[in-house]
């Protein structure tokens, strides 16, 4: 049995049928084919599958791709903007918020809602938005210094 | 043997080029690699952690829609995957890639599913139909030595797969008897598991017209997994065999290593004709990544009457696991025994190692694999000596210390390793200062009187990294060579290509190693291009662990450049009519000495080694070089870190208010990536201190098997760090390198570990084994207060 879905990703419209327990995140990387969002545990932990849908951080290895009918989302692919980086982004490259890049794409999603929730967040703020995405190789130090820079920049703006 | 010039880009903070892919989601990992035709393996696998395997029924699974095929053990038609590491009268149980006869750990695949898509194969792979007999299983590496334990394997008894000692046990036997003081402490070093972000992965693809197998998989080291498939387990010539590691997400040790899964896709593709993928669930993470540490262990240190060290004796059950991991024996015998002497002078060790078989998942190298295990015992004794001879811990630690040796002449221990070059008292003067060591020792006695419980760990560490010579390796029971190669291919233009047998999964090798070659060239590092990671592409390497990139891989790089360079000056001395010696080479240009207007340029002898129109008489064209790099030595970056804690001895959480690391790793390619990866290992050893612990029942059931029984550290449970480095230069590479991908994972652990005792004193508790959960502490206190 298949189920029809319409969404609208990075503001491109999407329309498919798929099995009604196929997981939004198989969705956008297997059948849309945007692969930047991963798949880190299965079990909504590690926040490497985090997108922006209807507004909100959402971990979509916990969503039915069928639940997202008719949304709106945001996946890391959708954040930089005529090939200008987002300041979150920026903010982890100057600041050296990734190692191996693996978690970073749920990481980056997940300080755009803390960056709307808190924009000049303090570090307690900033660690605390951050503890349901895991990263294992920066020890977090350097993920902290990446979003103050966005935070910065993006007042400044 | 050149040396690097200390000029720009060698030691500065550059930004990664590498992260404009992964910040944008367009980095290439294995689980984003599509093929035409691909289907999909999931795997059946044992429930239970011993039993004997009656019957697999694969025909409901054949039936499910959108199944392809399944195999068992029956089909299957490979070697067993190979140990790559013996050790003296070791018992090296066979290893198949799906279990036959027996399953012996909870996890081991069983069977295979091949399915048109990932959640057809995974539908088949609950309707496969194992029947087992249950077998009485062990978890625990010294039960598993009793007799009457399960045995594992019947010509393996009491499943002990080796025993294994270094040092002298006469010496150290005296020291003991002539000892002022002897302190014991028995130990665990709890099981870890490794959890890249990144669950392993790979894609198989079989050309039938041409006998060609390309495998992507998620590999620290492409050659090595091409070598031992092709050659142990497949049976094909390796020429027909390429791996591809693109790239990969965090490796920490675990994916050194083959598995069961890639051999069973490479051999399903060439059965099916048709690309196999599989990715690891975090569950099958758990259960089949090779874990880390486990050790059962018993310390005595022996002091004499001034508080000097004069003996140790170590005896250690190490848990292998059911069977042996690729690298698994090389990792608490010469990874671990001869780091016993630390830092200090210790005139006697005697060290005693027991390998022994369990009914759990392999163990093999997880970050520091052996050295942190060295390190924690060593660094837990000396906190527990200082309580005992009644000194400061860093005192006791400072009158202890090797006196510095920094000429190139090394300090020889008396468990076999000579270290390169060590200065080992600034780092932890300067940690102690940093830390405000003494000020938070003044707070801490405040704060008991109100009953607030503050802790100081101080440790110090030193490892041995860059391995290794090939020929000492050899004599240990190596079976490979450790050096690593490194190609350099100029192009017409003077732009570079850099092959490297070195693999970056984090680590940043496309910045560091253009770095490097940029510093040597004087051309801008746009001009530079790293390649790894594909045995196509590049030649015969090592790969990446142990902390070797920078100082072995970087190092064969250097090789290559000094002799494009030396060619090079050949061509310019031609061009210019100008003798060799006369020529300076600076800021991308050969000059005359004296007449600096008369000069080449690098791109203009690049273009004219390719023209070939004008070249010294006999000179062969083109302009590139390949070289292997085997350094003299391992080297020895050491250490100290403090970490300040609180303890809520009224709910048993730890707090860590202050965490201090003063590393020196050698000379720096890249401060900004050496400062995160001594974080990134900090969190990882202080997640092992207090958090970290692959549970498994006495039976052999994993009851830590997902990331919601598995604590990793998380952003809101760690502090900033301060981090800071002392330089002593190593004398075995020419980049004065010492390497720096785990010295954080080492150190943190004891010295964390040490802090909560520490916070506990006024209880009286003198020691509790990792990890210091808040269940423990409050247990212990609450024992200690009745």
């Amino acid at each position: 049995m298949t189920l029809p879905v319409k969404m609208t990703i990075n503001g491109t419209n999407y329309r498919h049928e798929v099995e009604p327990r196929m997981l939004l995140v198989h969705y956008i990387r297997e059948v849309v084919g945007l692969t930047g969002t991963h798949v880190g545990c299965d079990t909504s932990q590690c926040g490497a599958c985090t997108i922006i849908l209807n507004g909100q951080a959402v971990k979509a290895c916990n969503v039915f791709a069928v639940q997202a009918d008719g949304a709106q989302i945001m996946t890391i692919e959708g954040l930089a903007k005529n090939g200008q980086l987002h300041p979150i982004q920026e903010g982890f490259w100057e600041k050296h918020g990734l190692q191996c890049g693996f978690c970073t794409p749920g990481m980056i999603m997940a300080v755009y809602q803390l960056l709307e929730r808190y924009p000049k967040p303090t570090e307690a703020q900033i660690r605390h938005q951050l503890e349901g995405n895991l990263c294992r190789c920066t020890g977090y130090h350097n993920i902290v210094k990446a979003v103050q820079y966005a935070a910065e920049k993006m007042a400044g703006r | 043997m050149a040396t690097a010039t200390g000029t720009r880009l060698f030691g500065a903070p550059e930004k990664r080029r590498e992260d404009p892919r992964f910040i944008t989601g367009r980095g290439q990992y294995v689980d984003d690699v599509k093929l035409p035709g691909m289907t999909h393996a999931a795997f059946v696998r044992s429930p239970h952690a011993h039993a004997r395997l009656k019957r697999v029924d694969a025909a409901p699974a054949r039936a499910v829609p959108g199944v392809v095929a399944v195999y068992t053990a029956l089909d299957l038609k490979v070697g067993a995957l190979p140990c790559g590491w013996m050790l003296p009268n070791i018992k090296v149980p066979p290893r198949p890639a799906l279990a036959s006869g027996k399953v012996r750990y909870v996890g081991e695949p069983v069977a295979v599913v091949v399915g048109e898509t990932a959640y057809a194969a995974k539908d088949g792979a609950e309707a496969v139909r194992v029947e087992y007999e249950a077998l009485p299983g062990v978890s625990d590496p010294r039960k598993a030595h009793d007799k009457g334990a399960p045995q594992l394997f019947d010509d393996i008894p009491q499943n002990q797969c080796f025993y294994w000692t270094i040092g002298d046990k006469t010496a150290t036997e005296a020291a003991f008897k002539s000892a002022a003081k002897v302190v014991a402490q028995p130990l665990r070093n709890q099981r870890l598991i490794p959890n890249a972000i990144e669950p392993r992965a790979c894609v198989a693809s079989y050309a039938p017209g041409t006998g060609d197998l390309t495998l992507w998989v998620t590999s620290q080291n492409p050659h090595v997994h091409r070598l031992l498939m092709a050659a142990f387990i497949l049976g094909i010539p390796e020429t027909k065999m390429r791996v591809i590691a693109p790239d990969v997400g965090g490796g920490f040790g675990s994916k050194i290593f083959v598995y069961n899964e890639e051999v069973v896709a490479a051999w399903a593709s060439k059965a099916l004709a048709r690309p196999v993928k599989w990715t690891a669930e975090r569950r099958e993470s758990f259960l089949n990544d090779a874990h880390g540490r486990d050790h059962v262990t018993e310390v005595e240190m022996a002091f004499d009457r001034g508080g000097k060290i004069t003996g140790l004796r170590v005896k250690t059950h190490a848990n292998l696991g059911a069977y042996l991991s690729t690298f698994a024996p090389l990792i608490p015998s010469y990874l671990y025994g001869p780091l016993l002497s630390g830092v200090y002078r210790i005139p006697a060790i005697f060290c005693e190692v027991w390998g022994m078989l369990t009914t759990t998942a392999p163990v093999d190298a997880y970050r520091g694999a052996g050295r942190p295990e060295a390190t924690y015992l060593l660094e837990r004794t000396m906190d527990r000596a200082a309580d005992d001879l009644g000194v400061d811990p860093a005192e006791l630690r400072r009158q202890n210390l090797i006196l510095p040796f920094t000429s190139g002449t090394p300090y020889q221990t008396p468990v076999a390793f000579a270290y390169d070059s060590g200065n080992y008292e600034p780092a932890l003067n300067r940690a102690l200062e940093l830390s405000g060591y003494a000020k938070a020792r003044r707070e801490q006695e405040e704060g008991r009187k109100r009953g607030r419980y503050i802790g100081i760990g101080v440790s110090t560490y030193i490892e041995a990294c860059g391995p290794a010579p090939s020929a000492v390796a050899g004599s240990l029971g190596a079976g490979a060579g450790l050096w690593e190669s490194g190609q350099v291919r100029v192009h017409p233009t003077g732009a570079v290509t850099v092959y490297t047998g070195s693999h970056s999964h984090g680590q940043g090798h496309e910045t560091t190693f253009a770095q490097l070659v940029a510093d040597q060239l004087g051309i801008p590092m746009a001009q530079v291009e790293i390649v790894h990671g594909d045995t196509a592409q590049i030649p015969f390497g090592m790969g990446t662990y142990g902390s070797r990139s920078a100082c072995v891989g970087g190092s064969a790089i250097l090789m290559s450049l000094d002799k494009v360079k030396a060619k090079g000056r050949k061509i310019a001395a031609h061009l210019l009519e100008a003798n060799e010696q006369d020529l300076v080479f600076e800021g991308g240009k050969w000059s005359v000495k004296g007449s600096p207007g008369k000069a080449k340029t690098w791109g203009e002898v690049s273009l004219m080694a390719y023209l070939a129109h004008n070249l010294p008489q006999g000179m062969e064209p083109g302009l590139e070089a390949t070289s292997f790099f085997d350094p003299p030595n391992f080297t020895f970056p050491f250490g100290a870190h403090v970490a300040v804690v609180e303890v809520d001895a009224e709910t048993g959480q730890t707090k860590l208010l202050k965490y201090v690391a003063v590393d020196d790793v050698g000379r720096v390619i890249n401060p900004m990536i050496v400062d995160g990866m001594v974080h990134g290992g900090i969190a990882q050893g202080v997640g092992q201190a207090l958090w970290e612990h692959g549970v498994y029942s006495d039976d052999g059931q994993l009851l830590a098997a997902t990331m919601m029984d598995y604590a990793l550290p998380k952003a809101d449970q760690l502090p900033s760090y301060e981090t800071e480095r002392t330089v002593t230069p190593s004398p075995v590479n020419p980049l004065g390198i010492k390497g720096a991908g785990e010295t954080g994972t080492i150190a943190a652990t004891p010295t964390v570990a040490n802090a909560v005792i520490d916070a506990l004193a006024p209880f009286g508790i003198a020691h509790i084994d990792m990890p210091l959960t808040p269940d423990k502490i409050w247990k212990a206190v609450t024992a200690a207060r009745k």
